[in-house]
């Protein structure tokens, strides 16, 4: 069984490696100059879109190893959930793909994912064992079926993004070009949470801290990084390591907010750098990426993608939460912070619907619900679990 | 009301964009109007547009725009969104009173918070209007559209006027050389293959394929109303029970909610943590980091009944029904009622034992055990010793004008007061026993009683559910479905063909949505017709506009 | 024409009725919820049957024709054991005007009741409701409350709460038959 989930991870990291292959591929296929067209018959693109199948299927080889081998769907923490919603958004890519054949998408739509893999691994990794509160077919049934539903919506950012990408004109500031940035500017943070972390990791750095939390008990806390915040009253137990005298209040999570501080610091440092050897905004960096895309074509798949995904994320977010939680959890609606943010996601793509269908918001307006949306699912994601607590901050 | 009549002779209802009959455009606003706009409703007048007058129709006017509901969905958006922001009352320690909570842990944002009410926000008035103008909403704005949605599609015309035909998306006129008829028969049995519905009038063909598509809003619109009225239900007596039933292991309790009808025996309660060994080694590392994982929480029960006609309070006749394990996830349902295992308090005290020794000698004269649930006026321990107990306090929590108190009937810190009788000591020598003190109270004793064990049992914590409106919020919850998969994964697409008397062929085609698909099904039609199929203007306007600086595509179409 | 249009009025005019009518019962409905007590003034009192700690048992319904003053106690509750040498006397003052005390132990073991009842003397039926049959059954909740049933079995008030030796003799003046 150790061996089985050893065997796992590898497939996961291969899967990951592939993607990234697979995205310097499909920026072959766009910057072709055989193929002035973005979408149809291209051997770059077919080359890419294949490697993207076998890491699609590497990393399912990973999904059902990891289930044999813990004996249950792995999704049942922090990062085995996001790593499923990172399969789900490859998978989501690939139907859109083999539908319109759009080799742009493949440029953002990897890397988002490769992202999302990335970020998922700064969590435990190790397979733990399912609660009472857990054990249930419906675990698998429900989170799968969010994940899919929440991907799928994810593909419509990624066309959205490209959409505006191309759409918002850059040369003059404005609301849009601004937003753009800070768009971008967001995910460059993600990238500097995953590089700062992953530095710490490499060099094995740990320190622990004892403080006093909210409720008055003494505690011992875990940080991963150099202590720039500390905790409530917190001494430090591990000689030698930096800890600053900044000192936060019980109700907030000191560690956590340090590597927040971490990911924000080391993010800017890159975007800077960026733009400094680049000297553009990343917005303008991207745009000769997009510059053939035919935007009818993005906006087509940005609403299609929510077309797909919005009955997917009804059925896996709403339907089938509710039937599990009543049988769980006694009720099937409790205002538990992760449901509410789950009928946020969804009164807002319903509205989204709404002032598509029946108010003609298509196009950019369109393409900026589009991103919002997804702000939204990744709110849910990871700020819910993380930040505010509730039944469902099982990592 | 006006009515509006149509060049072609066709009376319309006032309001209406596009003639029922022929589509010509009947207003200058439609003219101008996008396309898409107009096609929407079929160019049909809204109900709710048609006339302005008291104020039953402004408040049914208010409701049945989108505008408004749209509104109103991010309006209950931001709210639910506020509502995360702390806790929920529901969710802060069930001792906290929460006027102190919300101050004492987030300052003055929590003060603020639980002064507007944001602490029990989804129960606030103001928040069930919400959802109330929400449903409102769909109700009025779909009978505002439904009904003349389906008079249009119900009585559309196959010949359409030339005005309506070039304002389409996808259009073009052709002009052929073969016979216009074999070129229509030729399209039409294509299209047969894919599924269209062909009705040909005077030469003119119409094609249609998936109109139930378009009934996907109105269905998905009536489950979400059922699901409101399900929710709505659950306020009306009897149809939903919400208790705790705190019972311990070996008690027979009646359960709540079931009108003294059924009772639950606790046969026993379970609490298991997995370990490495027994479970999968793959677990190890998991618990080494963080400790105890919780496996299993399990009541075992027995339900009975209590025979019809006895009086409550009357215990004698009940009888057993069923046997049954209750666990997280798997609760034990009967008779529309469903018990949860929810919580467990472990290690209750149910009995202490006493040895009473002499203090000098310490010569044990024989044990006695209390049990706390059924305590005895005396325990004899020889013939000559014995214990009288004089009180009992179950949940010791101080002395009063010297006399114990008790904060509680539940036996948290048991304390007595007993009256020790030897030969030594015939009136007998007063001692109160405590966990944490023992006192002589009428001066030092001879003898005195020593702890020798203590037996607990653990308290199980159930919830006593039952929800009659269940079965309403699922079927609620199965026509939303059907109706968003409906109009989401069905569309509705059009292809019109019309024979001009110059003898030109006029193509044109809609879709509610997916137009590449349309233009799949198009690209079909027209194979072996020597036709190229009908260009999509949306297309052609942004491929322009996008190629700037690219070599244009080679264009192949012929008729241009 | 306008007599459709009088069709539509009236339909849309029922139509917001019964809109109106259904938020007003939820509302209404969740505003009162917190008070969810099964038994309340002007219902009848569910019948009963406890044994005494002299092991006779009383039987609620034996009590028809007079006022029954049922209290709910604990003896580890403070309010309680203050009202009780209060109902003891009105007890007393009341039992020749047809005037029924019956107070209802929640829970606790035989020891704990007699040990109270005789250091206050009672001398009216002290019961015991060890599984708290007759306590769910009327829902009380809190510790002390007090019903006042009517010599037809009607429930006349529920006091929730300690009494006043004044308000005790009042509220048995109610109920007198």
């Amino acid at each position: 069984m150790t061996q089985l989930a050893s065997i796992s991870s590898t497939l996961l990291y291969v899967a990951f490696v592939l993607y990234l292959i697979a995205t310097l591929f499909f920026g072959g296929s766009i910057k072709s100059k055989k193929h002035t067209n973005q979408t149809g018959k291209n051997r770059w693109a077919t080359i890419a879109i294949t490697i993207t199948i076998i890491g699609f299927i590497s990393q399912l080889g990973y999904f059902i190893t990891r289930w044999i081998a813990a004996g249950h769907a792995p999704v049942s923490n922090l990062f085995e959930f996001i790593t499923f919603f990172g399969m789900m958004l490859v998978a989501g890519f690939i139907i859109i793909y083999f539908i319109y054949r759009a080799h742009v998408l493949g440029v953002f739509a990897l890397p988002i994912a490769l992202l999302v893999i990335a970020y998922s691994s700064m969590f435990p990794r190790d397979i733990s064992p399912l609660i009472p509160a857990l054990q249930s077919d419906w675990l698998a049934i429900h989170v799968s079926t969010v994940a899919a539903g929440e991907a799928i919506l994810a593909i419509s950012f990624v066309a959205g993004l490209i959409y505006l990408l191309k759409d918002v004109d850059l040369t003059k500031k404005g609301k849009q070009t601004f937003w753009l940035e800070a768009v971008l500017f967001f995910i460059v943070i993600v990238a500097g949470f995953i590089v700062s972390t992953t530095a710490a990791q490499i060099a094995g750095y740990q320190s622990e801290f004892t403080y006093v939390n909210a409720e008055g008990q003494e505690q011992v806390e875990q940080f991963g990084l150099p202590a720039l915040v500390v905790p409530h009253q917190g001494e430090l137990m591990t000689e030698g390591n930096f800890a600053s005298s900044i000192e936060m209040p019980a109700i907030v999570n000191a560690a956590r907010l340090n590597t927040v501080i971490w990911s924000l610091i080391s993010g800017t440092l890159i975007y800077l750098l960026i733009r400094l050897i680049t000297r553009k905004s990343v917005s303008a960096l991207l745009q000769p990426l997009v510059r053939r895309v035919n935007l009818n074509l993005m906006d087509e798949v940005g609403y299609r993608s929510v077309m797909i995904g919005f009955p997917v994320f009804t059925l896996g977010g709403l339907v089938f939460a509710m039937i599990w939680a009543q049988i769980a959890w006694t009720r099937f609606w409790g205002w538990d912070p992760k449901e509410v943010w789950a009928l946020i996601t969804w009164l807002f793509y319903a509205a989204f619907l709404h002032l598509r269908l029946s108010r003609g918001w298509e196009g950019n307006r369109s393409a900026w619900l589009a991103v919002i949306g997804f702000a939204i699912i990744m709110f849910n994601l990871v700020a819910v679990n993380l930040i505010i607590a509730g039944l469902h901050s099982y990592a | 009301m006006n009515e509006i009549t149509c060049k072609c002779g066709h009376v319309n209802p006032e309001g209406t964009e596009l003639c029922l009959s022929c589509g010509r455009a009947l207003t200058a606003d439609a003219e101008t109007k996008k396309t898409s706009d107009v096609m929407r409703y079929e160019g049909m007048a809204r109900r709710s547009q048609t006339y302005k007058m008291s104020v039953i129709d402004k408040v049914w006017n208010f409701f049945s725009s989108v505008k408004v509901g749209v509104w109103l969905i991010f309006i209950t958006l931001a709210a639910s969104a506020i509502g995360t922001i702390f806790p929920q009352v529901i969710f802060i320690p069930p001792l906290e009173p929460p006027e102190v909570y919300y101050e004492d842990r987030y300052g003055f944002a929590g003060k603020i918070y639980y002064v507007l009410g944001f602490h029990d926000l989804y129960n606030s008035w103001w928040y069930l209007l919400l959802i109330a103008a929400i449903g409102t909403s769909i109700i009025i704005a779909s009978l505002d559209r439904v009904v003349p949605l389906y008079k249009a599609l119900k009585n559309q015309r196959v010949n359409r006027h030339v005005s309506f035909m070039k304002r389409q998306r996808v259009f073009t006129e052709y002009t052929v050389q073969q016979p216009a008829e074999k070129v229509i028969a030729s399209i039409g049995d294509n299209l047969k293959k894919r599924r269209y519905r062909i009705r040909e009038e005077d030469g003119h063909l119409l094609a249609e394929k998936g109109r139930f598509a378009r009934w996907g809003p109105y269905v998905n619109h009536t489950g979400l109303i059922i699901f409101l009225i399900g929710g709505m239900l659950r306020f009306v007596p009897g149809m939903y029970v919400d208790e705790v039933l705190w019972i311990r292991e070996g008690d027979t309790m009646p359960i709540p909610g079931t009108k003294q009808e059924y009772f639950l025996k606790n046969d026993g309660f379970t609490a298991e943590q997995y370990t490495a060994e027994e479970d999968s080694e793959v677990f190890g590392e998991t618990i080494n980091r963080v400790g105890a994982i919780a496996k299993n929480f399990q009541t075992d029960a027995t339900l009975l009944k209590r025979e019809e006609g006895t009086a409550i309070g009357d215990e004698s006749k009940l009888t057993e029904v069923e046997s049954h394990p209750i666990q997280v996830n798997q609760p034990f349902k009967f008779d529309n009622f469903a018990l949860y295992q929810v919580d467990y308090r472990q290690d209750e005290i149910r009995s202490m034992s006493f040895d009473m020794v002499n203090k000098e000698t310490e010569e044990a004269l024989g044990s006695f055990e209390v049990d706390l649930f059924q305590p005895e006026d005396e325990y004899k321990l020889d013939d000559e010793h014995r214990v009288e107990l004089m009180n009992f306090y179950p949940d010791f929590s101080g002395f009063e004008d010297g006399e114990p108190q008790t904060a509680s009937p539940v036996p948290n810190n048991p304390a007595f007061l007993f009256k020790l009788y030897s030969p030594e000591k015939p009136d007998g020598e007063v001692a109160f026993i405590a966990i944490q003190e023992s006192l002589e109270p009428l001066g030092e004793n001879e003898f005195a009683l020593k702890f020798s064990g203590i037996e607990t049992r653990d308290v199980s914590g159930l919830t006593v559910r039952k929800d009659l409106t269940l079965w309403i919020l699922g079927l609620g919850g199965a026509i939303f479905m059907i109706g968003v998969i409906q109009g989401a994964y069905w569309n509705h697409r059009r292809l019109w063909l019309k024979r001009t008397e110059d003898g030109k062929l006029l193509a044109a085609g809609h879709t509610n949505k997916n137009w590449f698909g349309l233009r799949k099904d198009l690209e079909y039609a027209f194979n072996g017709t020597g036709l190229a199929q009908p260009k999509d203007h949306m297309e052609e306007n942004l491929n322009k506009k996008a190629s700037g600086d690219v070599k244009e595509e080679k264009n192949n179409d012929t008729t241009s | 024409m306008s007599k459709r249009k009088k069709k539509r009025l009236i339909l849309r005019i029922s139509i917001l009725t019964v809109l109106i009518a259904a938020v007003a019962y939820t509302l209404y409905s969740t505003l009162t919820d917190e008070e969810k007590t099964l038994v309340k003034a002007g219902d009848n009192a569910p019948d009963f049957v406890l044994t005494d700690l002299d092991g006779k048992q009383h039987r609620l319904s034996d009590y028809e024709g007079q006022g029954v003053f049922l209290n709910f106690w604990g003896t580890w509750c403070k309010p309680c054991e203050k009202e009780m040498p209060y109902m003891e006397s009105q007890y007393h003052e009341f039992k020749d005007q047809g005037v029924q005390t019956i107070a209802v132990n929640v829970g606790e073991s035989d020891f704990q009741v007699r040990n109270f009842a005789e250091k206050y003397n009672l001398s009216f039926p002290v019961v015991r409701d060890a599984q708290r049959d007759v306590y769910d059954a009327y829902s009380i909740g809190t510790l002390p409350t007090t019903l006042l049933i009517s010599p037809e079995g009607e429930v006349v008030d529920v006091v929730k709460g300690e009494m006043t030796e004044e308000t005790i003799a009042s509220y048995m003046e109610q109920i007198k038959p």
